[in-house]
């Protein structure tokens, strides 16, 4: 009897630990597609955001990008702020004004919303605005983009990951791994990934109604033309930038969008780290010499 | 449990106050001279570290709250100004994000703690069962906190857990309607979440403060299972757990501020990052990963009232441990049958949680179901079947023996001194 209970205790044990056999990822349609993790600046406990990247990055966002898409909760001040691009402030502040796209205005004193045109009435914007798209909504948007809705961008980066549903035993090895790396970057990698990953379609391949082929796309339809072309990359200040460096350098811009207090909180940790552990050592101390007047543990 | 009192008020003003509100008197004797075993590891360091959670998820909450609006329109920009423009927003919500999930582990591994050391055993019923109730009310907690980012997982987990009453014959689809507050999850449900959000931390402040009389009342658990015999058992809790207690909480507090500071959205979903969206079902609806395991319960019964029920019984059965469990050993360490069905019991919650996680499909949800099986039958078979077959190993004399190594060889006459007492009905 105690040997059969034995046999069912660890039975039930040794299931656990089992392979799933045969839980291989369900591809979500569409080819495979291996993404390729970057290594970003502000990557691990050290990594802190390149300003001129960002400031790339930025003039990216600005030519290729702004066109369809806003950055409602990015604003204008966060340009000039520490942890950012840190643009000049008198440089931002002209910017803003020069905006394509201002802060609405209406009602005027006299309620009304729209001049005698029929234009809405709108004014300069200052450093206290959002970053403001073409689209003042969900609707204008989709009638200008063929039903599509360009998302807003200020938090596209933490809204995207990269997802794989590998087999249980590479799940937990690859959970231990991002904990061990301190890896937050499945946004930005993601980001980068689809942004290079722009094909021809392959031959057989039906594309559907204003789609356009991306390899690392769920699905591989995207409804986004390539905002950056490869062979006509935006040239930076300096003279250069390739098509990479323009992806590269806009998902940084917007991983920092969607996380704009990542300097200070990394560099805070680094304290708060370094105080736990000494206070944690001086706390084990304290113990022992408590514990070592009647013995035991 | 504490004996007679021996608080000494040290002024004329303590004395004069202790004659007419003896509070200081209750702390010395709860927290101060208060007997502990002194034979207890590290993991029951577990009650002070969750003691610890609680009070920074309020106090973390209310500050939020201040920032916060609880509206469709704004829920979830407030959140976003909170971690850009508030002061210190940045790591106040952190904080409170991943202070939930560390919560969650802290009970977790205190609940595991209770069941290997048989800790809801005589005479410590009331106090586990308090404890399942605590346990209840911080899932509600979480579930109805994680609805306020108002992003597409509040929103569509909301949607999946209310919609789970529905499945309550007659009434179900009254009640779902009643507590969303219209014919679908929306504002008004929202505002009565943020509500109820801000109201149970408090009734779970309530219900711990009765736990942990209950535990002064009937005394801490150990490792051995023995009860407190003869003064050399226990030690006055301070100095001696209060040093242990602090140290644990700081060796807590560590991964704790490393997930604060440099990962504070890994433990949540990317897509709870877009805004609530009704026209958009996420194609995965995944919960936080502490329901895991309770979601793959509930996906693994086919029938929708039956899975419901498994769900709220995969908690509620805890509470009957004390009655499942026929042995009168306490703790595991003696039991050599049992031992391995609890890590049978561990892998099986941690297979749970990784199914939850994993779409309803095939292979899974056949793991699902047998998990699901072996999870109940920790409980309903385990229990009450291996105490009657398994004989205990033999246990110290006393909490004293087993830490100093007395009583085996005979260090005073009691030579085959039988596992205590209470291991004796055992062998039948």
């Amino acid at each position: 009897m105690k040997r059969l209970t034995t046999l069912i205790a660890i039975a039930s044990a040794s299931v656990a630990s089992l392979a799933f056999a045969g839980a291989a990822a369900a591809a979500a349609g569409g080819e495979h597609y291996d993404f390729q993790k970057q290594s970003w600046s502000f990557s691990g406990f050290t990594g802190q955001y390149d300003k001129n990247q960002l400031q790339r990055g930025f003039q990216v966002y600005q030519q290729a990008c702004a066109a369809c898409h806003g950055m409602q909760r990015v604003k204008w001040r966060n340009l000039v702020e520490n942890g950012g691009p840190q643009f000049p402030e008198d440089a931002v502040k002209k910017l803003a004004a020069e905006w394509p796209n201002q802060p609405l205005a209406g009602p005027n004193d006299d309620g009304l919303i729209a001049d005698s045109k029929g234009n809405l009435l709108t004014r300069v914007a200052t450093l206290a605005d959002p970053i403001l798209g073409p689209y003042r909504n969900e609707k204008e948007a989709r009638a200008a983009q063929n039903g599509a809705l360009p998302p807003d961008l200020s938090l596209i980066v933490k809204a995207r990951s990269i997802h794989e549903v590998p087999i249980w035993y590479v799940h937990v090895g690859k959970m231990m791994s991002e904990i061990g790396r301190g890896y937050q970057e499945s946004g930005a990698d993601y980001l980068y990934n689809l942004l290079i990953a722009y094909a021809d379609a392959p031959a057989g391949v039906k594309m559907s109604d204003g789609m356009y082929y991306n390899k690392a796309y769920p699905g591989n339809q995207i409804g986004m033309p390539a905002p950056l072309q490869k062979d006509n990359p935006i040239v930076y200040e300096n003279g250069k930038g390739t098509h990479e460096d323009n992806v590269r350098d806009v998902s940084a811009y917007l991983a920092w969008a969607a996380d704009p207090k990542l300097n200070e909180r990394k560099a805070t940790g680094w304290y708060v780290m370094l105080y736990l552990l000494i206070t944690t050592v001086l706390l084990y101390l304290g113990k022992k010499v408590v514990w070592s007047r009647i013995g035991g543990h | 449990m504490s004996g007679p009192s021996s608080y000494v008020p040290k002024s004329n003003l303590s004395k004069w106050f202790d004659e007419r509100l003896p509070v200081a008197r209750l702390m010395h004797d709860s927290f101060v001279a208060f007997p502990t075993p002194r034979n207890l590891n590290y993991m029951w360091t577990f009650g002070g570290i969750l003691m610890v959670c609680l009070v920074l998820q309020i106090v973390t909450g209310v500050v939020l709250a201040m920032h916060y609006t609880a509206s469709v329109a704004t829920a979830f920009d407030s959140v976003q100004h909170i971690r850009r423009d508030v002061n210190y927003g940045w790591l106040i919500q952190p904080l409170h994000a991943v202070g939930a999930s560390f919560f969650f582990v802290a009970v977790y591994l205190h609940i595991f703690r209770g069941l290997y050391y048989g800790s809801y055993k005589a005479p410590r019923e009331v106090l586990w069962i308090l404890g399942v109730f605590i346990l209840f009310a911080m899932m509600a907690t979480a579930f109805l906190g994680y609805t306020l980012p108002w992003g597409q997982m509040s929103f569509w987990g909301a949607t999946v857990i209310t919609n789970l009453f529905s499945a309550i014959p007659v009434f179900g689809e009254s009640i779902v309607m009643w507590l969303w507050g219209g014919f679908s999850v929306d504002n008004a449900t929202l505002n009565r979440f943020f509500s109820l959000h801000y109201l149970l931390p408090f009734v779970i402040f309530g219900i711990v403060i009765l736990h942990v009389w209950a535990l002064h009342v009937v005394g801490q658990n150990n490792p051995t299972g023995l009860d407190i015999k003869q003064p050399s058992d226990s030690v006055p809790m301070h100095p001696y757990a209060i040093t242990k207690d602090v140290f644990a909480l700081f060796v807590f507090l560590i991964p704790f501020a490393y997930f604060v500071f440099f990962m504070p959205d890994w433990l949540g979903h990317a897509d709870n990052y877009n805004p609530a969206n009704p026209l958009v079902t996420p194609p995965h609806i995944v919960p936080e990963w502490y329901f895991l395991p309770f979601y793959a319960i509930l996906r693994a019964v086919p029938d929708k009232l039956m899975g419901v029920l498994a769900m709220v019984g995969a908690i509620a059965v805890l509470a009957f441990a004390p009655w499942l469990d026929w042995s009168r050993v306490r703790s595991c360490k003696y039991r050599p049958i049992m031992k391995w069905c609890f890590w049978g019991f561990v892998a099986t919650c941690l297979a749970l949680g990784y199914l939850g996680a994993m779409p309803a499909e095939e292979p899974y949800i056949m793991w699902a179901r047998i998990f699901t099986v072996l999870y109940f039958s920790y409980f309903l078979v385990a229990m009450p079947l291996v105490g009657l077959i398994e004989t205990p190993s033999q246990m110290p004399r006393s909490i004293t023996d087993a830490v100093l190594g007395g009583g085996k060889a005979g260090s005073g006459g009691g030579g085959q001194y039988p596992a205590g007492a209470t291991a004796a009905p055992e062998k039948r």
